[in-house]
């Protein structure tokens, strides 16, 4: 069995032939494409090291199958730098030291981007607690919270602050 | 070292000198997706193994149906009893109190749940794990013995790594019958798992009786000799790549089995095997927590002196090995009493064997023995803080010897003013917040050995100025690659960015065990010798060549800093690394360095770092949900490399300790001996919104005598203390005494 699929990943076009449609987006990305950032830590949707954004919006890459999502747009923690530029939720945590051992780490970020996002989308103000909230669905077993809380909550900020710059503008 | 070795100003000039607070080192790696952990690498060839585990905790597989496994397309091979490698060695023998007993596919025999009882081989992951789906296993189950009644006790050969299960002093009955008050109280604490966000992954490759293994370790040494016994091959015919572990706590401190039966299926197929556990596949040969009912009895004077201390703890090891949970260390070591008895007993279990897992003994035991001084303090009227100071042991208990530094009382007095201890009611269910939730306030102490294991470094210095260390030191998320370049760095006299470090492969010197809390001391002492033994040949060129502005300093009378030895008594006299080897033609020098436990010390000291714990939770009266709404940690550690990674290593410390109070359990059928969850959203474990408000103080502590470096350790202490302060603060918010840890609502409630 041969089943033709076409991703945008990172912004760049992905044609893949994968020889069996169990393969989860998850291992798309990290056997076929050899995008090893994205992380398995538990395989069925618990922990969120895998997460990423899936036309925008954060996805449990390991709970989704590739062959539905033909077509899709997917921006994994590879994508998010431009050159040595990092983007400012990478930043943010390596000054917050929102790591200690690294494996969650591109999901958190990837689930940070997003949840900036969504924030951004609905016009929420930037809080602590909602960040809490926002990012519980990633696990980070060596307890590095503090950390990304104080990330998250700076690059929102940042973000919401360039976001009145350009209104402004 | 040579007589004449300079004594280096450590932390004095160089850029990213030792105390500075860098950002890590691996920073940018990580957060781009380009750290290269085991499971990220997938040589050319390179077939997917999947595991087909256990479904019975005792018996033996009597049929797997390996014929359907390897008509599923893509299926290579599947390895069972009938045709895995043979081994040189038994999995099962035993050569040191770090070998632990193996299952690699030997014989048909279960002897827990979720044991590997074959491996199936494919082309793709997909493939493999339906493979081992369809292997269907069939068994000859008998009745499991799970949990601590599962038989009668025994009295175990060691606990820990060979420490005696008794130890004491004094005649506690008869300090008990003295006491103006006593307390006994039976603690309980479960079984928990460690649960690194990385599972154990093994990528194996042959060529011929070459084996090359990317996979996690934290002791790589160690891994290698297992690996080399198991197959019957030399050491150095091994390469094991570790550059970044996903965390550890213990569960990657010995190889496990699935990690040496990738090496096992490599070997079978001629092609290299990518295997990743699965999350289930990490409740069973990865090592756990074993649970624990500690029983306690303290006794106290009038004036709130103990008279004595009885801890007493029942654990539980496999059937088939040894490692039982060393709880009452803690008592050896915090609480003053003339009469102190420590004892173990153990049971054998149908599980997986136990292993250390962050805090071994230190976390279980302290859960159990602050809780109890926080009762024995209420029994005698006193403040739990009060109390604690009135029992402060100024020596070891244990030993009589005298601490090598101990600023504990520091702890208490910066961590309670931080908290507002002072304001904290005595009786409970005195304060509640704006929304009505009960609110209480508690303390524990926090207490860690600061131990010492091996290791070796290599280190160069070139004319350009620029410098190598080399050490297979690992990294599992404690900060190696930051905090030891910084000592690197020092160590060799060049800024930070001059240098290039170089841990985590078998093939460098031994950087001895990440664990312990000793990485940073053992391979920072390392890497201060090779540092020190290059300066050395640096200074003895410099001081001996009459063309110098050093020469006749003598060694000890210059400093190496940013590139240049520097004359001590004369700072304006100084010389550059590349005009002192220009001069002597040469444009680099090698040193390398040692490090261990200096026995003379141990022997008059007492090592420990310690702590002081205050937390404060929030319970709501009608449902008994808790929250932890403060926790506020001071600890004393000798010196601090550098304060972020502290911070960070406290904080992931005390939010173990949280999860240790209120969530982690690890559930078993006691029918089956099967787990009721092992997996990530049944395993409790917190997340973000469970974290509390967190503050951590480094208390200013100096040791002369502990090690060269006067470094204690951070990476385990944050646990202890702070289990025992949530359980305390419970009991102030409510007035309910939980002694069965998780504290979860129905306890609370019912």
């Amino acid at each position: 069995m041969s089943i033709p699929l076409t991703l945008t990943v990172n912004g760049e076009r992905r044609d893949l032939v994968l020889e069996d449609p169990r393969v989860t987006l998850l291992d798309a990305l990290r056997e076929r494409l050899h995008l090893t950032g994205s992380k398995k830590g538990c395989d069925r949707g618990q922990c969120g090291a895998c997460t990423v954004l899936v036309d925008g919006r954060r996805v449990n890459a390991c709970l989704a199958l590739a062959v539905s999502l033909d077509g899709a747009s997917v921006e994994t923690v590879e994508g998010l730098a431009k050159g040595d530029a990092l983007h400012p939720v990478q930043a943010a945590f390596i000054a917050h030291d929102g790591f200690q051992c690294g494996f969650c780490t591109p999901g958190q970020i990837m689930s940070a981007v997003g949840l900036i996002r969504e924030m951004r989308e609905a016009g929420e103000e930037i809080d602590v607690e909602r960040v809490r909230e926002g990012m519980s669905g990633n696990l980070c077993r060596c307890g590095a919270y503090a950390g990304i809380t104080e990330a998250v909550v700076d690059a929102a900020r940042a973000d919401s602050a360039s976001e009145t710059r350009e209104k402004a503008a | 070292m040579p007589e004449t070795a300079p004594r280096l100003r450590q932390g004095a000039g160089n850029v990213g000198s030792i105390g500075e607070p860098l950002t890590r080192r691996e920073g940018p790696l990580k957060v781009t997706g380009q750290a290269r952990f085991s499971a990220d690498n997938l040589p050319p060839g390179t077939l997917h193994a999947a595991l087909c585990t256990a479904r019975i905790a005792r018996g033996r597989v009597t049929a797997l149906d390996v014929a359907a496994a390897e008509r599923h397309p893509g299926v290579v091979a599947v390895m069972t009893p009938d045709n895995a490698p043979r081994l040189a060695k038994d999995p099962d023998a035993k050569d040191g109190p770090f070998t632990f007993r193996l299952d690699l596919l030997q014989n048909a025999s279960v002897r827990y749940a979720n044991q590997p009882v074959a491996v199936v081989i494919a082309e793709t992951l997909e493939a493999a794990t339906e493979g081992a789906r369809l292997l269907a296993p069939r068994y000859e189950a008998e009745a499991p013995r799970i949990g601590l009644d599962a038989e009668a006790p025994f009295k175990p050969p060691g606990v820990g790594i060979g420490q005696p299960p008794d130890e004491g002093h004094g005649d506690v009955e008869a300090g008990l019958a003295a006491a103006a008050q006593r307390i006994e109280a039976v603690y309980e604490t479960p079984a928990q798992y460690h649960n690194a966000m990385e599972p154990h992954a093994a990528v194996a490759a042959w060529d011929g009786d070459r084996l090359t293994l990317h996979t996690p370790s934290q002791g790589l040494t160690a891994a290698v000799g297992r690996l080399a016994g198991l197959f019957g091959i030399p050491p150095k015919n091994i390469r094991i790549e570790s550059p970044y572990l996903g965390g550890g706590f213990g569960s990657k401190g010995v190889i496990s089995g699935p990690q040496v039966l990738a090496c096992m299926a490599a070997r079978l197929v001629g092609r290299p095997v990518k295997l990743v556990a699965r999350r289930e596949n990490m409740y069973g040969p990865m090592g756990h927590r074993a649970e624990t009912r500690q029983t306690l009895r303290l006794g106290a004077d009038g004036a709130g002196k103990l008279t004595a201390l009885d801890h007493h703890t029942l654990t539980a090891s496999s059937r088939f090995d040894d490692f039982f949970e060393p709880a009452g260390g803690v008592s050896h070591t915090l609480y003053a009493t003339p009469n102190l008895s420590v004892r173990h007993s153990g049971v054998r279990v149908d599980t997986g064997t136990p292993l250390f897992m962050r805090a071994p003994g230190e976390a279980t035991g302290s859960a159990a023995l602050e809780s109890a001084i926080d009762e024995m303090a209420i029994a005698c009227g006193m403040d739990p803080l009060e109390f604690r100071l009135v029992n402060y042991a100024e020596v070891e208990p244990i030993s009589g010897r005298p601490f090598s530094s101990k600023a504990l009382r520091a702890c208490y007095e910066q961590g309670a003013a931080r908290f507002g201890w002072e304001k904290r009611p005595r009786e409970p269910r005195q304060m509640r917040d704006a929304d009505g939730f009960l609110v209480g306030w508690g303390l524990g102490t926090a207490t860690f050995p600061a131990l010492m294991f091996e290791a070796q470094a290599s280190a160069e210095l070139r004319a350009d100025g620029s410098g190598t260390m080399v050490i297979g030191a690992q990294d599992m998320g404690q900060g190696a690659w930051t905090a030891l370049a910084q000592i690197a760095a020092d160590g060799l006299g060049i800024d930070i960015d001059r240098l290039t470090f170089e841990i985590g492969s078998s093939t460098m010197p031994s950087g001895g065990i990440a664990g312990g809390s000793a990485h940073t001391a053992t391979a920072g002492g390392a890497i201060h010798a090779a540092g020190q033994a290059v300066i050395a040949e640096l200074a003895q060129i410099a001081t001996t060549d009459p063309a110098s502005p050093l020469y006749g300093a003598g060694n000890a009378g210059v400093i190496a800093r940013a590139g240049r030895l520097i004359r001590r008594d004369d700072e304006s006299r100084s010389e550059s690394v590349g005009e002192i080897l220009g001069r002597a033609g040469r444009d680099r020098i090698t040193g390398t360095g040692k490090a261990s436990a200096d026995p003379a010390a141990q022997k008059s000291y007492a090592m420990h770092a310690h702590g002081a714990v205050f937390a404060e939770v929030k319970v709501d009266p009608d449902l008994g949900q808790i929250r932890v709404s403060r926790l506020v940690g001071a600890f004393a550690a000798g010196r601090v490399i550098n304060p972020r990674l502290v911070q960070s290593q406290y904080f992931g410390g005390m939010i173990w300790g949280l999860s240790f109070a209120l969530h982690e359990h690890a559930a078993l059928d006691p029918r089956t001996g099967r787990f009721l969850n092992d997996n990530l959203a049944e395993y409790h474990v917190p997340v973000n919104a469970d974290t509390p408000e967190m503050e951590a103080i480094l208390v200013h502590e100096d040791d002369p005598h502990v090690n060269a470096l006067g470094v204690k350790g951070v990476g385990e202490i944050g646990i202890t203390g702070t289990a025992g302060a949530i359980a305390n603060a419970v009991w102030h918010a409510t007035g309910v005494r939980v002694r069965e840890l998780p504290i979860t609502l129905d306890r609370l409630l019912g």
